[in-house]
């Protein structure tokens, strides 16, 4: 693998079960390039929970994903509400979270944390009224 | 130990049983997702209460030896098939989770 490959998922609002399925494709995806299982770890949580927060916060968005040699890196970007307060979102527990949605197990808080914590870089761009693009990586050696 | 092993000494009740022979190394109990996702090891079982079709994302993801419902919560039919599909083993119990995780200790120990 010379080049850079890109991999683009659209991730649906609606459906609440389904969600979780770009990271999963991604996934295999990483394992079938021959990735370092602890790189594909990294990537696939902190995929998953960008994903599940634009089900959750945003009614969806999009997903890209860029795999080269040297790192992979993942481009989330919702028209969601945005995020009022970056710094409040990226704390341990910090929830907005209906109880409906919690009653699905979400909204401990900790998925922007966990994303923070398995990757290597990560940048919110978030606008309100406008919505976000969370774009992380995640170097491989 | 294997799964299936695990499973017979606990009195677990398999739903979905692809991998029996995977090996089980540990354990994890918790019900929401983002906190298993981000402390949960591979190859741990996990037990937990939910039981919808996120549990199978982060088991998958986590790469998870089993998903071991507690106090008698199953998956749908839907669910289980794709648990089967996925590769992932999900078993039910009767029993709360601290008498699941206080079993497991004992049994491991
Ligand atoms: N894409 C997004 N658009 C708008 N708001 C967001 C977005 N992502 C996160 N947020 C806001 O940041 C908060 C914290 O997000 P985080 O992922 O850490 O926790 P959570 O999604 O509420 O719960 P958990 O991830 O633990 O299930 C959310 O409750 C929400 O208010
Ligand atoms: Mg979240």
């Amino acid at each position: 693998m010379a080049e850079a490959i890109t991999f683009h998922f659209d991730v649906d609002g609606e459906n609440f079960t389904s969600a979780g399925n770009a990271s999963v494709q991604v996934k295999r995806k990483l394992r079938h390039l021959g990735f370092p299982a602890d790189v594909i770890k990294r990537v696939a949580i902190a995929m998953y929970e960008g994903e599940i927060n634009m089900v959750i916060h945003a009614d969806g968005g999009s997903a890209d994903v860029i795999v080269s040699p040297e790192e992979v890196k993942i481009v989330l970007a919702d028209r969601g509400p945005g995020i009022p307060d970056v710094a409040l979102a990226m704390k341990e527990g910090y929830s907005t979270a209906s109880d409906s949605i919690r009653s699905l197990g979400f909204g401990a808080g900790m998925g922007l944390p966990n994303m923070k914590r398995y990757t290597d870089s990560m940048e919110i761009d978030t606008k309100l009224g406008v919505g976000t693009t969370i774009t992380m990586t995640v170097k491989v050696a | 130990m294997k799964i299936s092993e695990l499973a017979e000494k606990m009195q677990l009740i398999p739903q979905s049983l692809p991998d029996p022979d995977r090996e089980v190394e540990g354990f994890y109990a918790g019900d929401l997702l983002s906190w298993v996702m981000g402390r949960a090891q591979p190859d741990q079982a996990w037990f937990t209460i939910m039981s919808n079709v996120n549990v199978l994302a982060v088991a998958t993801l986590v790469d998870l030896s089993a998903v071991i419902l507690a106090e008698g919560v199953t998956l749908s039919e839907k669910d289980a098939e794709s648990a089967r599909e996925k590769g992932i083993n999900v078993f039910t119990s009767d029993k709360s989770t601290y008498e699941l995780c206080a079993l497991a200790g004992e049994l491991t120990r």
